[in-house]
């Protein structure tokens, strides 16, 4: 009587008398947990190692760029918001300043400061939910109530200032839509004060939890030569160890006033990623301390720019001159010179790039967005093939991309 | 040396173009490779941060201009690179994924959005739209609303019958063109003219 099982005869080995594995074809997504939205990974497995992956994208392409060049610059900040829908007003803010750098347009202290606070605001509102996401993704589902309810309070600040918890639509060309209400400042301040606590209590959960670093250390590593070849761009080239931020080395809206230091991760791999993550949050309240310190009085909008910023309500409504620039401004959008500007922001997930090339007038001829997470996306086939199916989750998670932003 | 006069005096046919902000240099399509190769390894602009292409319109003389952005870790400067496509019907420019890796999608895209044609990608199939989708979105002369058509997949339009409809805003979004000085021709209007108040609307 046998004691072993017997393979049938049928079953193919290859010259070193090992049995030949079939290859399949497994299809993770376009409405996968770990996908983040609708992003479809086609995935060639031969066991549980991933042998190929194609991603399939363009489940939530809009056009954003063909509408663009349809509309005055102005009516195009709603559809920003909907790039990173996790830090609208990061893309708001990007936006505005590449519009504004095409008319050489300066913003006043104040205007830049309300848009630094905001970006970093933004940045930990999406680092909060990429990093509770990635908490599911890898088994830890308590991470996501923790950063949720950090995230819901920001929501309330956000709320308060725009009118909107997520569509913010924030900016306009020359300004903001309206300036911050009496008080709001205080109330940011007194956030980051109680956020600082809470958040190494969030991050304590993971950072030597084993399970975690099981699913995270040494798993998608990304050279320095890849990240940079690849376009990577964020927390993800930073976290292999390359130390580009564009706050710091190519500083707009008035970065360079603030003290803050740029973390890089040593290996490039998913567990670095995250700290990065981490630390950059607590440099983002390092930031938001320090603006709200000195925060400037004075304008906040460009009030030179009358063929670009609308005039004030009141105004409008009262005197002739302007309701006559009112009209002006939303019948043919902000008046813009010809000329071919290219700005680049960092956003929570890299640098989101706004190229205009402009023939005059209030409509874009060519408006490209270069996405961050269509960047980084790109290194998938690189960087799962040689890995196990699982751990295909953890780096897609460890990416933190939006598909809203790499469609368009 | 300035990067540009660098470049010019290594690649004589290149020229300086007409930016707002950072440098900006037209390169002939034939000199591209090697002109992004020097200025990658013998400039430090080693970082491709974008790739893209433009449409100057159906009745310009050169209708597609491609446009890489590149980035220098060391320096920290931006250096737009512009190529002309010589056919307007059939455009074509050399690809430069050899250089960098991550041009692979921006080509994808390029192609997918203009029909413009890289030889020597490895593998230049669509990537937003899908893969039997006839059109290319980005070109000027596809209109706005979007194009009639049949859905990506068979089965599916075999068994609903669906297709692939023009957008039902009919016409929007409302825009003024540019440069127009008239009040009443800049009055808001739609500007896909095919939909206007003058022609029918599709059922």
């Amino acid at each position: 009587m046998p004691t072993e099982y017997n393979f049938p005869d049928t079953a193919a080995k290859n010259a070193a008398g090992e049995f030949e594995t079939e290859k399949m074809s497994l299809s993770m997504g376009p409405s996968h947990p770990s996908t983040h939205g609708v992003l479809r990974l086609q995935l060639e497995i031969d066991g549980e190692l991933v042998t190929k992956c194609d991603p399939v994208l363009g489940y939530l392409h809009r056009g954003d760029e063909k509408i663009a060049e349809n509309m005055t610059y102005n009516q195009f900040v709603p559809y920003t918001d909907r790039l990173d829908y996790l830090a609208p007003l990061a893309n708001n803010v990007a936006y505005a300043i590449a519009v504004e750098r095409l008319a050489k347009l300066e913003m006043p202290p104040r205007c830049q400061a309300i848009r630094v606070i905001v970006c970093e605001m933004a940045r930990i509102s999406a680092h909060l939910l990429g990093l509770g996401a990635y908490g599911i993704d890898v088994g830890a589902w308590s991470i996501f109530l923790y950063t949720f309810t950090e995230r819901e309070k920001l929501y309330k600040l956000f709320e308060e200032l725009t009118g909107a918890r997520f569509t913010t639509s924030y900016t306009r060309i020359g300004g903001v839509a309206r300036d911050v209400p009496v008080g709001w400042t205080e109330k940011v301040d007194a956030f980051c004060d109680q956020f600082l606590p809470i958040l190494d209590e969030i991050l304590s959960l993971l950072t030597r939890n084993k399970i975690f670093m099981d699913r995270t250390v040494d798993v998608g590593v990304i050279s320095k030569a890849d990240a940079i070849g690849y376009g990577l761009t964020g927390p993800n080239l930073r976290g292999s160890g390359v130390p580009l931020d564009l706050r710091k080395d190519k500083p707009y809206s008035g970065y360079e006033q603030y003290e803050f230091d740029v973390p890089v991760g040593a290996t490039g791999d998913c567990y670095d990623r995250y700290l990065v993550r981490g630390e950059e949050m607590k440099q983002s309240v390092r930031i938001l301390k320090q603006a709200i310190a000195k925060f400037p009085g004075g304008d906040w909008y460009a009030k030179d720019a009358k063929k670009i910023f609308a005039p004030p309500k009141d105004k409008v409504l009262t005197s002739m001159e302007e309701l006559i620039q009112n009209f002006m401004l939303v019948t043919e959008g902000p008046q813009m010179p010809p000329g071919e500007v290219y700005f680049e922001a960092e956003n929570p997930k890299g640098a989101l790039g706004v190229f205009i090339v402009s023939k005059g007038g209030g409509v874009p001829w060519r408006m490209k967005i270069r996405a961050p997470s269509f960047c980084n996306l790109s290194i998938l086939p690189k960087v799962c093939v040689g890995t196990l199916v699982s751990d295909v989750v953890s780096i897609l998670g460890s990416l933190d991309f939006v598909m809203g932003e790499a469609d368009r | 040396m300035p990067v540009t006069a660098a470049l010019r005096e290594k690649f004589p046919a290149v020229t300086t173009r007409a930016s707002t902000d950072h440098p900006a240099v037209n390169v002939p399509a034939a000199a591209v490779v090697a002109a992004l190769r020097y200025l990658r390894d013998g400039q430090g602009f080693d970082f491709l941060t974008d790739l893209t292409a433009v449409d100057w319109g159906t009745d310009a003389p050169v209708r597609f201009t491609v446009v890489w952005h590149l980035f220098s870790t060391t320096s920290l400067g931006y250096l737009r690179v512009a190529a002309d496509c010589a056919d307007n019907t059939a455009p074509a420019m050399p690809s430069v994924v050899p250089l960098w890796a991550g041009a692979e999608w921006h080509e994808r895209e390029t192609y997918d959005m203009f029909g413009i044609n890289f030889p020597g990608h490895p593998d230049l199939r669509r990537i937003l739209m899908w893969d039997s989708y006839p059109h290319h979105p980005l070109r000027k002369d596809f209109p706005l609303a979007g194009i009639e058509g049949e859905l990506s997949d068979p089965e599916v339009a075999a068994e609903t019958r669906a297709k692939v409809i023009a957008a039902p805003m009919a016409g929007g979004p409302f825009v003024a063109s540019p440069g127009e000085i008239n009040l009443t021709e800049a009055e808001p209007r739609a500007k896909d003219e095919s939909w206007s108040e003058a022609s029918e609307k599709p059922e």
